[in-house]
């Protein structure tokens, strides 16, 4: 059994990040998935990487000739704005309604 | 046998001849939907009960009315003499990842359980415009995270129609199972490490995906952004190359859509394999298994019946005159799984950030205090497991201060699996491939309930799928047998970017070949018992 790489703590400070809130069955099922990944993972130190081996961000390399060129910035009106607004949970007179944002005086 | 069971280039041929209407295919596929499927998937199933394991469970949205009008006004058309689409009067199924306006568009997840889609996403858009006739949106595991289906939050989840205890792989099952079981002769669905191709081959069913770039994402729920393909699903190579044809080419609202002119997929179909050099790769005939708990990856030949039926592919392609080239090297095939764990989960916990209860989709409706501590309930109630699990982890790898030594890592490891297959495919270098010959799987169907919750194991299920995702490059997977327990084996066909119409061109070749084999004549096990009763 490889030692576990995200503890209690780190887990609880990752939970914060995702904002989410979990309870204690889905905590624990959660962890070790992430330490059972993270061994998989660790397959890819074996791999020797040459210092000159770049990053690839996605496979297939846009050369200028392929990319589409880049739309005016033009503001285009949606048909149904309130088809949009609809969707949201809380609307008042047009505007999305949420609770209280937490405030933080910087000093 | 049914319209429904009919191919989308013969119905085609009949409704052109006018030997039957949009309508009466429409309900002849309505009717199988009626007779196989079961209820559709719901947040809140209840009990299962006894038939749900008796039925393939597709579908989580039936858009019929909607179908019906659609196939009305191609019947008029027909009736008036104007020019139809290519895919006029065809019935197809969505992938639930699509938007399309009107309709719930939910991802397979409760957070978006309520969301009806503004507008349409342009494969789909492009589908209605050659005429297609959308049947509804199907299946899925929840936002295409997982291999078999089960991680849906709306149940019962679908059923592999050749054998109704296995799932139908995934994340594309409810697309693959619904084309299997003659409900729709086409389906649209993803392929991010293998949906497509994966559940393909579980249901014995034609899956493509696309050089990425070739179809538009527009409309498409994102998961990894650098690797998302839609693409098209089939019963066979032909209706896959229409179908490609109409969803592909470049497109304004996606900046990552080619520009690039689309070819015509059908021209060169039948025109067989005879001096194209097709590589097997000893890479791609290991599977590895990982036992988390030992910490270890042990490397094992693929199943031998696996490996046979890729061995007779080859032998059928070298009969029609293409070159076997063996002994091609892939060696960082095995790291593809590692790679993806880091590259998808960074780009899904990105992706999945804009899910928070404000602008669409679920709110708590607990109280809160705070804007915060409703963000933190509605991801806990509205985001299954399998969603948690990626964003832990992307927010876990792109860390300001693991980055170099996980995410960084693993996109310099993409550059070497691109590397093996721009190496394999150079047409100056020592192998010159035109395509690679593997299989699609490194198993056949599991059994509902084998895998699902062991995450490792899961995505491993993709280990031979996945390199395609990272380099970018197409991909086919079509059915080339059947094992011991009479579930379909897929092969797959990779090759060079926008490669897709020589691959289909190969796909093809073997399926005329084999046309007459006995194991194309074996039925799924749910029409089978229909053919019974």
């Amino acid at each position: 059994m490889p030692a576990e790489e995200i503890d209690r703590d780190t887990f609880a400070h990752l939970v914060h990040l995702a904002a989410l809130e979990l309870d204690e069955a889905q905590a624990e099922y959660l962890r070790r998935e992430l330490n059972h990944q993270l061994s998989a993972i660790h397959e890819l130190e074996a791999i020797p990487l040459a210092a000159d081996v770049p990053i690839t961000s996605h496979g297939v390399p846009y050369p200028p000739e392929i990319c589409p060129p880049l739309r005016e910035d033009d503001w285009q009106p949606f048909p149904d704005t309130a088809e949009i607004l609809g969707q949201a949970p809380q609307v008042e007179e047009g505007y999305v309604v949420v609770p209280d944002i937490p405030h933080t005086t910087l000093e | 046998m049914e319209l429904c069971d009919l191919s989308a280039h013969e119905l085609s041929l009949l409704l052109r001849q006018r030997r039957v209407s949009a309508v009466e295919i429409l309900e002849s596929c309505l009717r199988r939907i009626a007779q196989v499927d079961g209820r559709p998937g719901t947040l809140e199933p209840g009990d299962p009960l006894p038939e749900d394991a008796e039925r393939v469970h597709a579908f989580i949205t039936l858009t019929a009315e909607r179908a019906r009008a659609q196939a009305e006004a191609v019947d008029r058309r027909l009736a008036a003499g104007e020019a139809l689409g290519p895919l006029a009067g065809i019935p197809f199924t969505v992938k639930d990842i699509f938007c399309v306006k009107g309709t719930p568009s939910t991802a397979a997840s409760r957070i978006l359980a309520n969301f009806i889609a503004p507008y349409t996403a342009t494969p789909v858009a492009r589908m209605e415009a050659a005429g297609a006739i959308m049947l509804g949106k199907v299946n899925l595991d929840e936002f295409t995270y997982g291999s078999s289906n089960e991680s849906s939050a709306f149940r019962p989840t679908p059923r592999n129609p050749w054998k109704l205890d296995r799932v139908p792989g995934g994340s594309s099952g409810g697309s693959t199972a619904s084309v299997a079981a003659g409900e729709a002769p086409l389906s649209l669905g993803t392929d991010t490490a293998g949906s497509i191709r994966q559940p393909a081959a579980f249901c014995g069913v034609v899956g493509v995906k696309p050089t990425y770039g070739r179809v538009s994402r527009y409309g498409l729920i994102a998961f990894g952004s650098s690797l998302d393909c839609p693409g098209p699903i089939a019963r066979n190579v032909t209706d896959a190359a229409l179908m490609l044809q109409a969803i592909a080419g470049p497109d304004p609202h996606d900046s990552t859509a080619a520009n690039l002119p689309v070819p015509d997929y059908l021209a060169a179909l039948e025109e067989g394999v005879k001096g194209l050099r097709i590589g097997l790769s000893p890479d791609y005939f290991r599977i590895t298994f990982p036992d988390p708990e030992r910490g270890e990856y042990d490397q094992q030949p693929v199943p031998a019946e696996i490996a046979e039926a890729v061995r007779r592919a080859a032998d059928v392609l070298a009969d029609l005159g293409a070159e076997i080239v063996e002994d091609v090297p892939m060696p960082n095939t095995r790291y593809g799984i590692p790679a993806y764990f880091v590259i998808s989960r960074v780009e899904a916990a990105s992706n999945l950030h804009r899910y928070d209860g404000v602008k669409y989709g679920y709110r708590t409706p607990q109280p809160v205090q705070d804007l915060h501590e409703m963000y933190r309930k509605t991801r806990n109630e509205g985001f299954g497991l399998q969603p948690k699990l990626r964003i832990l982890m992307g927010m876990y790898v792109s860390a300001a201060q693991y980055s170099a030594q996980y995410y960084q890592r693993a996109l310099r490891v993409r550059t070497l699996i691109r590397r093996d297959f721009e190496q394999a495919f150079d047409p100056h270098g020592k192998y010159r491939l035109h395509a690679l010959l593997t299989p699609t799987t490194p198993t056949t169907a599991f059994p509902l309930g084998a895998v699902y919750g062991d995450s490792v194991l899961m995505q491993y299920a993709d280990q031979l799928t996945v390199p395609a995702n990272h380099a970018g490059i197409p991909g086919i997977s079509i059915p080339a047998g059947l094992d011991h327990e009479g579930l379909p084996i897929g092969i797959q066909f990779l090759g060079p970017d926008f490669s897709e119409a020589l691959l289909l061109r190969i796909a093809r070749a073997f399926e005329r070949a084999t046309e007459d084999a006995p194991w194309r004549q074996a039925r799924p096990e749910v029409l089978q018992r229909l053919a019974a009763e």
